[in-house]
């Protein structure tokens, strides 16, 4: 009996190392998920740019995910073992992977690692990352034009600086139209939580917001807005279908391009490490159509994008005035330097609220 | 005519051995129709599932490391559930010691402290676990406050404490803002036993524990009264051992393991403190002391099979691109299939059937 079991463990190792042959000669990819690919969100529009990547190279690739990976002490384990999978090049997309990314690039010098949204590098360790705050402006315009009551509700993941300048810039943006705007901000403290995500909103709709944003990943807030017939924007990706007369437009997360470039530079051997922070330019992201806003606001939106795009408008051009009323010191000639923005920690003049943790 | 689960009279001794084989042998079974109609090779998934793990150092490693968390609570979560205290609260006692540990090595950060930081640490988590421990405790002796519901209402006080800190005045200063505290320096670090692997010290510690609790349940009075208030709590009275006593006691032991446990995590495998570091060691730490029949050794099998699970989950994932979902359905009939066997050692079916008919028989 035993000798029997013996022999087919011993076969199928064999089989297995046989189909591992045979896939030698194809570059592994993987990748490790923060939710479920069906989040409809972040995780979701990472799931689409790896569906892109296969169908572009899918003849020299082969990619592998673990999805609904925590941020906590599983998280080198999981990167680990793609890595002993024999994986040569891993995206790890979310920002909680950034220690155990590092530990695990330091512990495989010859395999090269691409972190989402870190600011910790490494010869053999990349970051992406989007400058959402541009999309951002634009939803500030739109909802300074679509707004009635001057009040806009905003529902903040965690005070990280990706979200506090995302507030800012939408703020600075809505000023240009409406100098006495107001925003209410809730802390959800979670990405992904549609229960928390809901509470959220109606709170802000309670308090006298018309317009919905969201620095959360579900669609649960847009669900909500549209109940009460507000507006809203979506997260990460389209949301019109959760409210077809409630969505303004959306920032989509548009990471194919990126994938494929990184894929094609590892296939190359020109893969080098870098740290990569695109814009609208560089299709880092795009912004759903903007929809359920009279021409002249469609319009606001376009031109905005398209002098972004262009490079003639920056949402944080300087003097930026600080909530103190004071001047923030300039350190990029006529804009905020991208180190400011990436380290961003203060609320811009006219944010009636404090920054937790200041 | 009624199908009713009727308590057996005598339990055979043979059956209580054979019947969690019974439940893996059906598990098996049942993943391999499901694997079929998945369209994957079950007896490739099963080898990726269960013996993969097993055959490189790599992975035996990593389930020592998954084990150990989940061992330590579930040993002092068992000493409770034998005497009828019902902790469910270790969750929050696990993050009360990282965060009560963590205090001693955020503090010492960058001075040159010496070798008597670590224990310091080990030492202040376990006595915070304790003492967090000992508010349901006290609640339940002294005002009968149900400790079922304030041990598990603890647990968000526990995660909101921790979540105020590495948000508030313990923020890594360089970190970008971002909820974590700074690496820890090497002195407030679990030393590793393997050059370049992850098992830590801490398993050692988790085992050691196991050969207490063996000890302490098998060869001493403390252990036999623990054992006896669970089983006869009017016996106990009689033999004059006094329940609220031991309430006490073992909530205040499975605190301090919970809480050995949540510092040796952190100070260990996450090198920091952040939120969500217990992907809910907790509450998993139940489910095995109960797989485990809350016996010591048998926590310690159930410990290294339940780590094997998520180990070989990722490993199945990865090989044959199994879904994470088919490894959640895999570990819930597996949780199905050895509640089921052990309740047909303790009852048997019995078919029942009503006066109503016995009536129209006689008619």
């Amino acid at each position: 009996m035993r000798k029997s079991l013996l022999a087919l463990a011993a076969g199928l190792l064999l089989a297995g190392s046989v189909s591992a042959a045979s896939a030698a000669d194809k570059l592994k990819v993987g990748f490790i998920y923060l939710g479920p690919i069906g989040d409809l969100g972040w995780t979701y529009q990472h799931e689409l740019a790896r569906q892109a990547l296969v169908k572009e190279l899918g003849d020299k690739i082969e990619t592998t995910y673990l999805e609904n990976v925590p941020e906590g002490p599983d998280a080198e384990r999981a990167i680990e073992q793609l890595v002993r999978a024999g994986n040569k090049l891993i995206f790890t997309t979310s920002f909680g992977y950034m220690d155990p990314t590092l530990k695990v690039a330091k512990k495989y010098p010859n395999v090269h690692f691409e972190h989402a949204t870190g600011y910790k590098r490494d010869k053999n360790m990349s970051t992406y990352s989007a400058k959402w705050y541009q999309g951002r402006y634009i939803q500030g315009l739109i909802a300074a034009k679509m707004s009635k009551s001057g009040v806009l509700g905003y529902i903040g993941s965690f005070p990280i600086p990706e979200v506090v300048s995302g507030i800012n810039a939408t703020i600075l943006a809505a000023q240009t139209i409406n100098p006495n705007i107001k925003v209410k901000i809730i802390w959800a403290n979670t990405w992904f939580d549609p229960g928390k995500e809901a509470d959220a909103a109606k709170a802000l709709i309670d308090q006298g917001a018309d317009v919905v944003m969201q620095h959360t990943d579900s669609p649960a807030a847009m669900q909500i807005a549209s109940e009460r017939g507000k507006l809203a924007f979506g997260q990460d990706s389209e949301m019109i279908k959760f409210g077809p007369k409630t969505q303004l437009t959306s920032i989509l997360d548009t990471w194919g391009p990126y994938y494929i470039e990184r894929v094609k530079a590892e296939l190359d051997g020109t893969w080098k490490s870098e740290d990569s922070w695109g814009g609208l330019d560089s299709h880092m992201f795009a912004m759903a159509p903007y929809t359920n806003m009279p021409d002249d606001v469609k319009k606001i939106a376009e031109d905005a994008q398209a002098a972004i795009i262009a490079g003639k408008l920056h949402p944080f051009k300087c003097p930026v005035i600080g909530q103190d009323g004071k001047e923030i010191e300039c350190k990029g000639g006529a804009n905020l330097a991208d180190g400011q923005i990436l380290g961003m920690n203060f609320y811009v003049k006219g944010i009636d609220d404090k920054l937790p943790g200041k | 005519m009624q199908l009713v689960l009727e308590k057996r009279t005598e339990r055979s001794n043979a059956i209580a051995l054979v019947s969690p084989l019974i439940a893996i042998g059906l598990t098996i079974v049942t993943m391999t129709i499901l694997f079929a109609i998945l369209g994957k090779n079950p007896l490739l998934a099963l080898q990726a599932y269960f013996i993969a793990p097993l055959t490189d150092g790599y992975s035996l490693q990593e389930i020592a490391v998954k084990a150990t968390p989940l061992v330590m609570i579930a040993i002092g979560l068992s000493l409770c559930y034998l005497a009828n205290a019902w902790n469910i609260g270790a969750e929050g006692q696990f993050l009360i010691g990282a965060v009560a540990g963590s205090w001693i090595a955020v503090k010492t950060q960058g001075t040159d402290a010496g070798a008597w930081v670590l224990p310091a640490m080990l030492v202040l988590a376990a006595t915070a676990g304790a003492l967090y421990a000992l508010i349901p405790a006290i609640c339940k002796v002294k005002f009968g406050a149900s400790e079922i519901l304030t041990s598990l209402m603890l647990v968000y006080v526990a995660d909101l404490l921790l979540d105020y800190l590495v948000r508030g005045p313990w923020r890594d200063p360089n970190g970008f803002n971002f909820p974590t505290t700074a690496e820890f320096d090497p002195v407030a670090t679990v030393p590793l036993l393997i050059e370049g692997g992850r098992l830590h010290l801490g398993s050692i510690i988790a085992l050691l524990v196991v050969a207490a609790a063996a000890i302490l349940l098998g060869r001493t009075i403390k252990g036999f009264e623990i054992r006896v208030v669970g089983a006869a709590p009017r016996a106990a009275r009689f033999g004059g051992f006094n329940a609220n006593q031991l309430i006490i006691l073992t909530f205040a032991v499975s605190g301090a393991l919970a809480g050995l446990a949540g510092i040796i995590e952190v100070a260990g495998p996450v090198g920091h403190l952040q939120p969500g570091i217990s992907p809910g060691y907790g509450f998993t730490a139940i489910i095995v002391a109960f797989l485990g029949r809350l016996n010591p050794i048998g926590i310690l099998i159930a410990g290294l099979f339940l780590a094997l699970t998520f180990i070989g989950g990722e490993q199945a994932q990865i090989a044959m691109k199994i879904p994470l979902d088919v490894t959640k359905v895999f570990q819930g009939i597996l949780l199905f299939y050895v509640l089921a066997c052990d309740s047909l050692i303790l009852y048997r079916f019995k078919l029942v059937f009503p006066n109503r008919q016995v009536a129209r028989g006689a008619g």
